[in-house]
């Protein structure tokens, strides 16, 4: 049988929704859930390269070129943030970031 | 044939191993199914014709960022134990919404059908295989010219999150001694005495200065 759009799409779709399950049941751990994010934004890549596959259209890989690109910088902050924060508290767990508002 | 099996073979790991990033206790272990999960994405992009992407996944993602996350979960001596308190609570919540999401992608699917003809006015085809072009050339014939100003913006957000982190998790320690390279230079020849030193004598240099004692 032949591999269609569907099925790309139905693992993007398995692959978001476990990365926002993700985020739920380890509410206190903010690695995991900057770990759940790349899932997400690895969903959203295999959506934009199946969907340029199957269009014929290269612009869906340069757009998750660039997608590729944010998600990379993105985590080297939330990285930065969480080894700052930890240097404060000596913990990670987010139910307290508020203590950060001025 | 080969294909499809090469398709369930990477669909279906890239699935289990992304649910066991989010199970998994310990979160070493965690980062190593996610640096999993990336190569059998990576091998879902080969199979689509994106090989640049797929070396590009490989190399950034398992290569800097997966090694990333695993020097800060090593480095920070967390007791991720207590990080998992209220798990189920927040796994009643998790399944709805996560069920909701999951529910309206698939009927969205079934509702739009699958069927997707090949646009006639593709802003940029992709060149057939027997053009000779490979991928990474095609795509960079597109990136240099027609997506410079993108690729610029690129390159500009990766300055600034690597500035970023830096000056986030720079630290000045008190106490550390520094050159300091004006000092050196405005030193007069004041900083310098001669001292006449009789025979069978000794100057005591702790009496006039006492910080050069130490």
């Amino acid at each position: 049988m032949t591999i269609g759009l569907g099925h790309y799409l139905t693992v993007a779709a398995c692959l978001f929704t476990l990365g926002i399950f993700g985020i739920f049941i380890n509410r206190k751990n903010v690695i995991v859930i900057l770990m759940s994010i790349e899932l997400i934004l690895l969903a959203v890549n295999i959506n934009l390269v199946a969907f340029s596959h199957f269009n014929g259209d290269l612009v869906g890989q340069v757009f998750a070129l660039f997608v590729l690109t944010v998600a990379a910088a993105e985590s080297a902050v939330g990285l930065a943030i969480i080894v700052v924060y930890f240097r404060n508290r000596g913990s990670i767990a987010v139910e307290d970031v508020n203590m950060m508002k001025g | 044939m080969a294909a499809a099996g090469f398709f369930y073979l990477f669909a279906v790991l890239a699935v289990a191993s992304g649910a066991m990033v989010i199970l998994a206790k310990n979160p070493v272990h965690a980062v190593l199914f996610l640096i999993l999960s990336f190569f059998n994405a990576a091998g879902l992009f080969v199979l689509l014709g994106a090989e640049f992407l797929a070396m590009l996944l490989v190399i950034v993602y398992v290569g800097a960022v997966s090694v990333l996350f695993l020097f800060v979960v090593m480095m920070l001596d967390v007791d991720f134990a207590a990080l998992k308190a209220g798990f189920i609570n927040n796994a009643k919540i998790g399944a709805l919404v996560g069920g909701v999401v999951l529910a309206e992608l698939v009927a969205l699917f079934s509702y739009r059908g699958l069927a997707l003809a090949p646009t006639l006015s593709a802003a940029s085809p992709i060149p057939a295989a027997s053009s000779g072009i490979t991928n990474t050339q095609a795509l960079g014939d597109i990136i240099y010219t027609k997506y410079v100003f993108f690729f610029q913006s690129a390159g500009l957000i990766l300055l600034v999150a690597m500035i970023g982190a830096i000056v986030l998790t720079l630290k000045h320690r008190a106490g550390v001694k520094r050159q300091s390279i004006s000092e050196q230079v405005a030193r007069t020849a004041k900083a310098l005495e001669v001292v006449k030193v009789p025979s069978g004598g000794s100057v005591i240099p702790a009496a006039k200065h006492p910080e050069a004692a130490e």
